[in-house]
């Protein structure tokens, strides 16, 4: 079990329990090995920040916890159940990353909102009065109501990360995975985002994140954990955000300071890696 | 002019024409909208001519032509699926290397069979030869057709809009997938039927795209679409009696036209639109 120096504000129950155990997972693509023997934990009401260059294995460990990749070893735990069970039960929810969505598609914001209801409607997955209240709950915790009826291309970057945690929302998932939410979001509606994620994460929900901005993960992660293949390391953001722990993910120096400058190194770190 | 627009469908084989058209027309155009949605315009292309040997083997084997198709189009899918796995050859060049050998498996079939069946009603349709058997199969899967894909059309939605999403929440997209290619083949036998094999395509592609460019929501977008795809083939019934031209041809020839027009005048999303936004803009700043 992690440590955790700043678990303290947390109002959850059994906040030491974890709701995500991932232990020594790897993931082959053919040939290719995605992810190595990678164990991390999540516990429950806390958040967790993912970093990695681009091809470290994020998105790849995303999958493997939904169950969409089958890990050629390892195991997943979510809610100490299997994850084709903790799906069933809509315990974990997914925001996947912007490029993975056609944001011309013909849906409103509040139709997206109502998909987190779908597991537990009918054939038809018709909502019922009860459901519509959900969804309307929802979209007022991300301040979007007022755009329900917007289509969902129409909203910033920002807004549309915003809905689909309202859809986990609505959902009531334990569980959020968030691929990269932060890539082509604004500094304002980015700290919307995280205010409502720390709210979740005070009333017992838990998240996982993954991304590329180190600077404000100390802000708002309880806990960060550190992958290139496999998980290098798990700890607290302020020991995991060390130049010598940066050195060892991203192959070079990396500042994680609070300057802007930082970042756009960064970024331009990921880029010219993005091959390997 | 009442007289122009009733004369034809005085004669029963033009009325046989009409029901059976705006069966076909409606089911292929509500399955254009997912179609269009999910990027599986080529794999319409595919099925469509991929149930060709399985239709002609069940008219060999006297089953009705749905069950042939459905396992033709399940047999292209796996091939596809095994080809491309190789690696080496992706999957654009999978779907027409599968495609055009089932096709033309089944073109090799028909010209060995000895049958009344002409190899042109396969290719291009006849619908002005459909009998009342053949209405009575095309409006049974027509509304198998229909029923599945409104009663499910949320999920359907789901999955094309976010499958990442609907697998998370225990769903399952590929059985969502699956479901959608028996349809699309069910589908295509309808569609054939009308217009051939060479032309369906056109109706499971042309009234998604053009519902597409008029509106932002997916319900409209069906009912526009069916609109749209009954209006064409009703007009292209008209153009082919009154002009003597094929009609399968004067079908879908309205039915792109209609699409010419509404990518050109459509209020937001048509060129014009699109060209006055951006010279207004350019005036404002």
């Amino acid at each position: 079990m992690v440590k955790n120096i700043f678990s303290s504000a947390q109002s959850a129950g059994e906040q030491n329990s974890p709701i995500l155990q991932v232990q020594n997972v790897s993931v082959n693509y053919g040939s290719v090995q995605a992810l190595h023997n990678a164990s991390l934990s999540v516990r429950q009401g806390s958040i967790c920040g993912l970093i990695g260059m681009n091809g470290s294995g994020k998105s790849t460990l995303f999958k493997a916890i939904m169950g969409v990749h089958h890990a050629q070893s390892g195991s997943v735990l979510i809610d100490n159940r299997a994850p084709a069970l903790a799906r069933k039960a809509g315990t974990v929810s997914y925001v996947p990353q912007s490029e993975d969505i056609d944001w011309s598609f013909p849906v409103s914001v509040g139709e997206v909102v109502a998909m987190g209801r779908y597991r537990n409607l009918g054939l038809t997955r018709r909502l019922r009065p009860a459901d519509k209240l959900a969804v309307q709950h929802a979209l007022e915790r991300v301040e979007l109501h007022e755009l329900a009826h917007r289509q969902i291309g129409a909203l910033s970057g920002g807004q549309r990360k915003r809905a689909f945690v309202a859809r986990a929302i609505a959902q009531g998932a334990q569980l959020l995975l968030l691929d990269e939410p932060f890539a082509g979001v604004d500094k304002r509606s980015e700290s919307m985002l995280v205010e409502v994620l720390q709210q979740l994460r005070d009333e017992g929900a838990s998240v996982l994140i993954s991304t590329h901005d180190l600077a404000s993960l100390r802000t708002f992660a309880d806990d960060a954990v550190l992958l290139r293949k496999t998980v290098l390391m798990q700890d607290t953001p302020d020991r995991v955000l060390q130049p010598q722990n940066l050195m060892r993910a991203f192959g070079m120096e990396v500042d994680a300071g609070t300057s802007s400058s930082s970042q756009s190194e960064l970024s331009n770190a990921d880029l010219s890696r993005e091959g390997e | 002019m009442i007289e122009f627009l009733t004369e034809p469908f005085t004669l029963p084989f033009m009325m046989r024409a009409l029901i059976a058209t705006l069966m076909a027309a409606s089911v292929c155009a509500l399955l254009s909208c997912w179609l269009v949605m999910l990027g599986w315009s080529l794999m319409g292309d595919a099925i469509s001519h991929a149930v060709v040997p399985g239709v002609v083997l069940a008219y060999i084997f006297g089953l009705p032509f749905a069950v042939g198709a459905v396992i033709a189009a399940l047999c292209a899918v796996a091939l596809i699926g095994a080809v491309r796995s190789s690696g080496r050859v992706r999957e654009d060049a999978a779907i027409g290397i599968v495609f055009t050998t089932l096709f033309s498996f089944g073109l090799v079939l028909i010209s060995v069979t000895a049958t009344n069946t002409d190899l042109n009603h396969i290719l291009f349709g006849n619908v002005l030869g459909v009998s009342w058997g053949d209405i009575w199969q095309i409006g049974i899967l027509a509304v198998i057709v229909a029923a599945v894909l409104l009663m499910k059309r949320r999920d359907f939605v789901l999955y094309a809009f976010d499958p990442g999403f609907a697998h998370a929440i225990g769903l399952r997209p590929r059985l969502l997938g699956g479901i959608l290619l028996v349809i699309l083949a069910l589908t295509s036998v309808v569609g054939l039927q009308i217009v051939g094999v060479v032309l369906v395509v056109a109706m499971l592609i042309i009234p998604g795209s053009t519902a597409r460019l008029l509106t932002d929501r997916f319900v409209p977008m069906l009912v526009i679409a069916v609109a749209v795809s009954v209006l064409g083939t009703v007009v292209g019934l008209y153009v082919s009696y009154y002009a003597d031209v094929s009609s399968g041809g004067a079908v879908v020839l309205v039915q792109g036209l209609m699409f010419l027009a509404v990518y050109v005048l459509a209020p937001r999303y048509g060129v014009l639109a699109r060209w006055r936004a951006r010279r207004q803009s350019a005036a404002l700043s």
